[in-house]
């Protein structure tokens, strides 16, 4: 049955990309915890110079995409709530939609554009010049040597600039509950801290450091897996970005089921 | 011919003469084998030239030697070890002993020229930073690029770029030095440049030195021996004059570069790209 072998085949494939996933995150991990201690030190000059071009360079775009976000979540929030003469929970809406959900999204899909797209491209290139073959005859471990760096950059990058874009998309609910919806700053940030508890915040950064070691590990996959030839390399990024995007939907659905089901019941 | 046993035993394999012994080598990328059954021993100190036209599996040979490519069987004994069969980490060990000049140089481009060359010492010896800048200076002194250190492998010619690539090959003083086309894509005064220093870098350090290429003048110039690789087995073996002196048509052929016959059907330029016996002739 050629319908069902294909199924089978697709299925076999899929997991086998998991393994890969799981193996070279596994990898990474072991570069930045274990190896250290093994005489093998980090790259710690590569390190910051990838935080720096994963997290602080995008501040600008998080900052933009986060705050209209906020400014919509508000808007779409209060035309449902203004029916039922409830406006003034606007903010409590934006802050546990943003805190939970759209602020570790929207930056994960941020970082996608930026960084996954980067990592396959960077690491795509290198491949067609021999540059990790090169790596591999002097013997130096590509995944110690290149992913590594990466890997703890995003680690330490994702949870920040989820914050920071929780905090914007915050900023930008605040437009208009102070616009539009009779409040003031003080009384919307102090109706926001009012409906956030701890969990909403620490669930959001937990989903993010998760969709942070997808973002490294599909993008450094891909890059790895680039075959020979320049017009390779932006099929893989292509690759890299549509994937990361799928990847980091399926691990959001699985956490948020995750946090939903060991949830405190009210 | 059928393959030679293969012994552990075999005096050559342990003697110091010998830097490198491959024994009945075969390699296969998934179901399709490239090498037939290879077999051929460097010499320490020697030049082994490995030439033959495209897709004869030169280069894959090369890979293997290099643990590149992991064999399907066979070995290939160096420093007394058969790296075919050998963990990661032994290969490791072995792989800080040779050095390799990849065909497009390889740099790392987020490097300088310097760092290129600086990095194997800084991740594999204890050297501190003074000593490794002397190495660096050396290093790229030896292959005549004095004052390149600060440069970027972008702002490098072609030839530049092989002869720092070369330097980084030193860096680690190896034992065993392997060029994959050293004169590639080169005019030809930088190509002889190449060719200069590579009789050089074995007249100064005994390296022994392995080098695939099909630029005849230069094979003929740098080898002390040669094999020609012919669809994935060896044709012919021995000295440059041995090889001059061989009657086989397929190595006549080669070295008088003579072209292959008029393709006369689809199926035969099939079988002259994979070197593989067709199916069956309509």
């Amino acid at each position: 049955m050629p319908f069902i072998d294909s199924i089978g085949e697709a299925t076999i494939g899929g997991m086998a990309y998991v393994g890969s996933l799981a193996r070279l995150t596994g990898g990474a991990a072991r570069a930045v915890f274990v190896e250290p201690f093994r005489g093998h030190p980090l790259r710690w000059a590569r390190a910051i110079h990838q935080a720096m071009s994963v997290g602080v360079e995008a501040i600008p775009i998080v900052s933009l995409i986060s705050f209209f976000v906020g400014l919509i979540l508000a808007l779409q929030g209060a035309y449902e709530l203004r029916q039922l003469g409830a406006l003034q929970l606007v903010a409590s809406a934006v802050a546990i939609s943003m805190t939970r959900e759209l602020g570790p999204l929207m930056t994960a899909i941020m970082v996608i554009g930026r960084s996954g797209s980067a990592f396959a491209a960077e690491i795509g290139t290198m491949k067609v010049n021999e540059e990790i073959d090169a790596l591999e005859t002097m013997a130096l471990e590509p995944v110690r040597f290149l992913v590594a760096p990466k890997f703890l950059a995003m680690l330490l990058m994702m949870p920040c600039l989820t914050t920071w874009a929780d905090f914007m998309g915050v900023l930008g609910g605040g437009l208009f509950g102070v616009t539009s919806a009779g409040f003031t700053w003080g009384t919307y940030f102090h109706a926001t801290l009012n409906a956030l508890v701890l969990r909403d915040i620490a669930s959001g950064l937990i989903k993010s450091v998760m969709f942070g070691l997808v973002i490294t590990a599909v993008g450094c996959t891909e890059g790895f897996a680039t075959g020979l030839g320049s017009e390779q390399v932006g099929r893989s990024t292509t690759s890299a970005v549509v994937k990361s995007i799928f990847f980091v939907i399926a691990v959001d659905l699985v956490f948020t089921a995750i946090f939903y089901f060991t949830a405190p019941q009210h | 011919m059928p393959a030679q046993p293969i012994s552990k035993q075999n005096p050559t394999v342990d003697s110091p003469d010998i830097a490198i012994s491959v024994r009945d080598l075969h390699v296969r990328y998934g179901t399709r084998e490239i090498l037939h059954g290879v077999n051929f021993e460097v010499p320490a100190g020697e030049t082994l030239v490995i030439m033959g036209g495209s897709g004869c599996g030169k280069s894959t040979l090369l890979r293997t030697l290099v643990g590149l490519e992991l064999p399907s069987e066979g070995e290939i004994w160096m420093q007394g070890r058969n790296f075919a069969r050998l963990s990661e980490p032994e290969r490791d060990e072995l792989r800080k002993k040779i050095g390799m000049s990849f065909q497009s140089g390889a740099l790392f481009g987020s490097m300088s020229v310097g760092e290129n060359v600086a990095l194997p010492l800084r991740e594999h010896t204890p050297l501190d930073e003074s000593t490794i800048d002397i190495v660096v200076r050396l290093k790229l002194d030896q292959v005549g690029l004095s004052g390149f250190e600060n440069y970027m492998p972008a702002q490098l010619s072609g030839g530049m770029k092989k002869r720092a690539a070369i330097a980084r090959a030193l860096a680690m003083d190896p034992e065993i030095l392997f060029f994959d086309e050293p004169s590639a894509g080169l005019d030809p005064i930088i190509a002889a440049g190449l060719d200069e220093l590579i009789l050089k870098l074995k007249k100064a350090f005994r390296i022994t030195i392995v080098v695939v290429t099909h630029e005849l003048a230069s094979a003929f110039l740098i080898a002390d021996r040669m094999i020609l690789l012919d669809k994935g087995v060896v044709a012919a073996k021995g000295t440059p004059e041995e090889l001059r002196q061989n009657t086989t048509p397929r190595v006549r052929q080669f070295l008088d570069r003579v072209p292959e016959p008029e393709i006369a059907a689809e199926i035969d330029y099939l079988q002259m790209l994979t070197g593989e016996d067709p199916p069956q002739r309509r």
